[in-house]
């Protein structure tokens, strides 16, 4: 690694730092695009499976090839812009939903010191990111001109904006209970405490004693994400496909491409954040990245279980579980976590 | 030139573009995009002027929540903004006299004579600290009473808000959550056993109903 | 004992309100009876408790909390005192006028009084420039809601709506100002501003340009002319209630900030700000009388005489140094503060008589719904007639001791002039004042229906009447203590 940096230097000079930087974003990025081809692929299949189908398998090995099919396919396809459509914020929406889901990347710490911006903002980073995604899904809603699609963008930004607070306030919790907002340092948090030093991390991370945050956390991020069973925006059986009804081609696969980018980006989080990162679950185990790989992927799966499992929830009974449950569960929990801070029962020095 | 200070200008440019586009754009959906790219870039600069926390909670606060609320109403409502905006071209040379009385006095201000903050460099046991926690401490320590009245002051806000613009209407249907989260299972589907066959009624039965099973037949 | 905890017993009087606040507004919820009866009792049981709480942290030492964000001394124990008496006098003159509305009959009502009223008592206890704008702000926000309460009357809609477009044109000039000074001084803090001003380490020309916006903002919230646009407008718009409690216990607080911006904080600056509110002051006392004369709607006359009656509250003040004399000082705030009590004692006791005049779906806010008042009900005649008589000066009523006291100061001062012209001036006002008695005592009535109101405000309404000639015998009593607690606190 560091022969390539000296390489590096010496070939490009002055503008290397640029580059190694871009070089870094790359290395982030085309994975998680594959990443997200084939959880597409992998998301088919699981549902295909948990209803006794077989899915996708006529492209390439057992269907391995299909999410390159789709791909290529929609790339292909013609991009089609309605004519009373507003032109130029019709084409920023997709832009705008895949940017922040691709950004809040830079600062995920893939394992200790891995991270392509170690800042110590981190949380709020992401915080502010993942409100920023809305403005995709409303402009599309918007520009499109149809009812559909508008419709779909209301309720989904509505959704949005009604659980990113009972996210806010659960993130909150973590960084009372780890005092920092840098990422690496969150989960450096979780790797102390008595059971880590028994061998049992898994006991020291925050899901245990934030337990109810944890779940806060994901079932809002499940929300926050659009995915069954709270995909009322897209609600293919009431509002046709949603704010992205009017979209065809890679203007619609950047939408799609932005969806799994957040599942992927919310379960990596609530790793990250409840699951001890990096971190082993148990002390005679390396830490490392596949840790977090694992976690993650346990919890994607869980997204598609879910929608494989849940009939979709009713509008006002999303309302309600975002303010009325979640919203008072997690202030009355930042009160807990206050109090169990400055009592003596902290087992977070 | 260094660095920073390009970025400075290349980041100011865009925020007094996209403030212009804010004032002339002429789709009102379109002025709140501009609005909410200033936001971003004034975050931007607020960053490299090393607050992060005030860049973060800008954009946290004024682009995540207000300015969604803000395009909300604006995509609602149906508004002649050309008629709003008639007066413009009238108002122009007045608004232009009063912005440039602004920048006249605020580069008297900022021109030393008067104020000497500017030129205080940072004392160097805060260039590492982080602003975030510094912030919490003053305004959880220091200023823990304004803060509070400030708390009360929002809070008012609210019940105005609430009291001057909702009607509860009598005629609205709504659903008791309450009730619905309490069904079982038993309430809405009830099993019943019964043989598979069943069997043959007894032959003295009236010659109506004997009739009426042929018809079915 | 932990320093948090004893600041939070100082400031024990606004914890109590602002924890009450809270809890009315989450238990009204609950609340039944259309007519919030349990609302209405707690809101006076909370401000009885705040001026237990105010009588018992008093110490009569000037006490700093807050990291000195917060000052506790007798002048503000005493406006305290004076301002919990008058919100629950307002309450219960109120009670029966928002009855009859159905608008009004809410138990935010309530609450947003009781917010008005921790606005102002942080007013009266600030000590930094921070407080003060949010002591402003939140009373203002409270007073907007209650004026546009009313929300199906376009009147108080406008007036609302002249009200908070001004208002915060007045606090945008009072931050302005006091970013001015800021920049001058280094710090927002009152003493401290005051020491900065003494060890003279500050620029003059931003000094007195922050100087001239905080007097504008301060003359706005005063209302007097030529800030007082929105006086006559809000009065006259606002339901009658609603303009009990603006014309009334705001003035407390803002004769408070006044005492401790322009004298606690920039008595150095005195010449400069003495010469400003000398304008705002003559002018007030001119356009306040000469324009209330023509006016046929009582509250929009009582809004000039209000802005008359402000006129002489800063004469009072402008009188306070003489040739940087500070011997005249206490004497002069004093009075002035003696003013502002018996003004709003004066004030409060006038809209209660609108308001027994009052029912649903009239309102008796003309000049004429007061003809013949003699022969509907001679004891309420009599109590109005009181009223003004205080109101016009005339001897032996409080507000002839107010008026007296203030021209003694200004005599004092070596101004006889000025004295002069204020006398004229209250001649001038005692002619409409006494046009009132003239209608109630010698016009025939147009209105027979007799008068409808409850007996606990009739009694209350009387008391007060009362109180206006009987501290009008012994007016040593409110002034020996104003004076004491001027003494004590500056």
């Amino acid at each position: 690694m560091d022969a390539m940096i000296q390489v590096g230097q010496n070939l490009f000079g002055a503008a290397w730092p640029l580059i190694w930087s871009v070089l870094k974003i790359v290395a982030i990025v085309a994975p998680l695009l594959l990443a997200v081809a084939y959880l597409t692929y992998f998301e088919r299949k699981v549902i295909g499976y948990m209803q006794i189908r077989i899915g996708p398998n006529r492209v390439g090995p057992w269907g391995l090839l299909q999410p390159i099919a789709d791909g290529v396919k929609l790339l292909l396809k013609e991009s089609i812009v309605p004519t009373v459509a507003s032109k130029g914020l019709f084409i920023l929406a997709p832009v705008l939903s895949i940017a922040p889901a691709l950004v809040a990347w830079a600062v995920i710490p893939f394992a200790d010191g891995l991270v392509l911006a170690d800042i110590d903002a981190g949380l709020l980073f992401v915080l502010a990111l993942s409100s920023v995604g809305i403005y995709g899904v409303i402009l599309a809603g918007w520009s499109s001109n149809s009812k559909y699609a508008f419709l779909g963008a209301m309720r989904c930004a509505a959704q949005m904006v009604s659980y990113e607070i009972a996210m806010g306030f659960a993130l909150v919790c973590v960084l009372m209970v780890s005092q920092s907002l840098n990422l690496s340092d969150i989960v450096n948090g979780q790797g102390k405490g008595l059971f880590a030093d028994f061998g049992v991390g898994i006991l020291s991370w925050n899901w245990l004693p934030l337990f109810p945050m944890f779940l806060v956390y994901f079932i809002s991020g499940v929300a926050e994400t659009n995915r069954a069973p709270f995909d009322v925006a897209e609600g293919e059986s009431e509002i046709v496909a949603g704010f992205h009804v009017d979209y065809s081609g890679f203007a619609f696969a950047l939408f799609f491409l932005a969806e799994y980018a957040n599942m992927i980006l919310i379960s990596i989080l609530t790793a990250i954040m409840f699951l001890g990162g990096w971190l082993s679950p148990v002390g005679f185990l390396p830490d490392g990245f596949f840790w977090l790989a694992v976690k993650a992927s346990a919890l994607l799966f869980c997204f598609l279980w879910f929608r494989a499992t849940f009939p979709r929830y009713r509008y006002d009974q999303i309302m309600r579980l975002g303010w009325k449950v979640f919203i008072p569960l997690t202030i009355i929990w930042l009160v807990v976590t206050g109090v169990w801070l400055i009592s003596p029962l902290n087992i977070w020095n | 030139m260094e660095f920073k200070l390009i970025l400075f200008y290349v980041l100011s440019a865009i925020l007094v573009g996209s403030s212009l586009g804010v004032i002339t754009s002429r789709n009102p959906v379109n002025a709140a995009m501009f609005l909410v790219l200033s936001f971003f870039t004034a975050g931007a600069v607020w960053m490299l002027a090393q607050a992060e926390f005030l860049a973060i909670v800008l954009i946290l606060v004024y682009v995540g929540a207000v300015m969604v609320l803000f395009l909300f109403v604006v995509m609602m409502l149906d508004i002649n903004f050309d008629r709003l905006r008639q007066g413009f071209w009238s108002y122009l040379p007045l608004g232009a006299l009063i912005g440039i009385l602004m920048i006249l006095e605020m580069s008297i201000v900022l021109g030393g004579q008067y104020f000497q903050v500017l030129d205080t460099p940072l004392p160097p046991e805060l260039a590492n600290s982080s602003n975030t926690k510094d912030l919490g401490l003053l305004l959880y320590t220091q200023y823990t009473y304004p803060d509070q009245v400030a708390a009360a002051i929002l809070l008012v806000a609210i019940i105005a808000a609430i009291i001057l613009t909702y009607r509860g209407r009598k005629d609205t249907k709504r659903q008791v959550i309450a009730d619905q989260v309490a069904v079982k299972a038993a309430d809405r589907l009830r099993v019943v056993k019964m043989d598979a066959v069943k069997p043959q009624p007894a032959v003295t039965a009236a010659p109506e109903s004997e009739a009426g099973d042929g018809a079915a037949k | 004992m932990n320093p948090y905890v004893l600041d939070l017993i100082t400031a024990s009087p606004e914890v109590l309100v602002l924890a009450m606040g809270c809890l009315i507004l989450i238990l009204d919820l609950f609340v039944k009876d259309p007519s919030h009866t349990s609302t209405f009792v707690l809101t006076m049981l909370t401000l009885v408790g705040a001026a237990i709480l105010t009588l018992f942290t008093s110490t009569g030492e000037v006490v700093y909390a807050f990291n000195g964000l917060y000052v506790d001394d007798l002048m503000g124990d005493l406006l305290k005192l004076v301002l919990y008496l008058t919100a629950i006098v307002t309450l219960f003159y109120a009670r029966p006028y928002i009855l009859q509305r159905p608008d009004l009959r809410r138990g935010e009502f309530y609450v947003l009084m009781l917010f008005a009223t921790l606005g102002m008592m942080v007013m009266i206890s600030a000590n930094h420039l921070l407080t003060i704008y949010l002591g402003i702000e939140l009373l203002s926000l409270s007073v907007y809601a209650l004026v546009a309460m009313n929300r199906d009357s376009v009147a108080s809609t406008e007036a609302a709506m002249k009200y908070f477009v001004l208002g915060a044109l007045a606090s945008g000039l009072l931050l302005y100002g006091m970013s001015m000074i800021y920049g001058a001084t280094g710090t927002l803090s009152i003493p401290e501003i005051s020491d900065a001003l003494v060890a003279n380490a500050s620029n003059p020309t931003i000094l007195i340009f922050g100087l001239v916006f905080i007097v504008s903002g301060l003359a706005f919230k005063l209302g007097v002319v030529p800030f007082h646009m929105w006086v006559p407008d809000v009065y006259q718009g606002a339901p009658t209630a609603i303009t009990m409690l603006i014309g009334g216990a705001p003035k407390l607080a803002a004769f408070a900030i006044t005492m401790r911006l322009l004298v606690s904080g920039l008595l150095l600056l005195a010449p400069d700000w003495q010469g400003m509110l000398l304008i705002l002051a003559v002018l007030s006392l001119a356009i306040g009388n000469l324009a209330a004369i023509p006016q046929t709607n009582i509250k929009r006359m009582l809004a000039y005489s209000t802005i008359s009656h402000m006129g002489f509250v800063l004469l009072g003040i402008v009188v306070g140094v003489v040739g940087g004399d500070a011997r005249f000082a206490l004497n002069a705030y004093s009075s002035s503060m003696f003013y502002v009590v018996s003004y709003v004692m004066m004030s409060v006791a006038a809209f209660g008589v609108i308001i027994l005049l009052s029912r649903a779906g009239f309102e008796a806010d003309r000049i004429d719904d007061f003809k013949g008042l003699n022969k509907r009900s001679p004891w309420f005649a009599a109590v109005m007639m009181m009223i003004m008589f205080s109101m016009a000066g005339v001897p032996f009523f409080i507000g002839f001791f107010a008026k007296f006291s203030i021209l003694q100061a200004v005599v004092a001062s070596g101004q006889i002039g000025l004295a002069i012209y204020a006398v004229l001036m209250s001649l001038i006002g005692a002619f409409y004042y006494l046009r009132i008695v003239k209608v109630m005592y010698f016009d025939e009535p147009i209105d027979e229906s007799p008068i409808v109101a409850p007996m606990d405000m009739r009694v209350l309404l009387s008391i007060n009447g009362l109180a206006i000639a009987l501290f009008g015998l012994f007016p040593q009593t409110i002034m020996s203590l104003c004076a004491f607690s001027l003494l004590r606190s500056l």
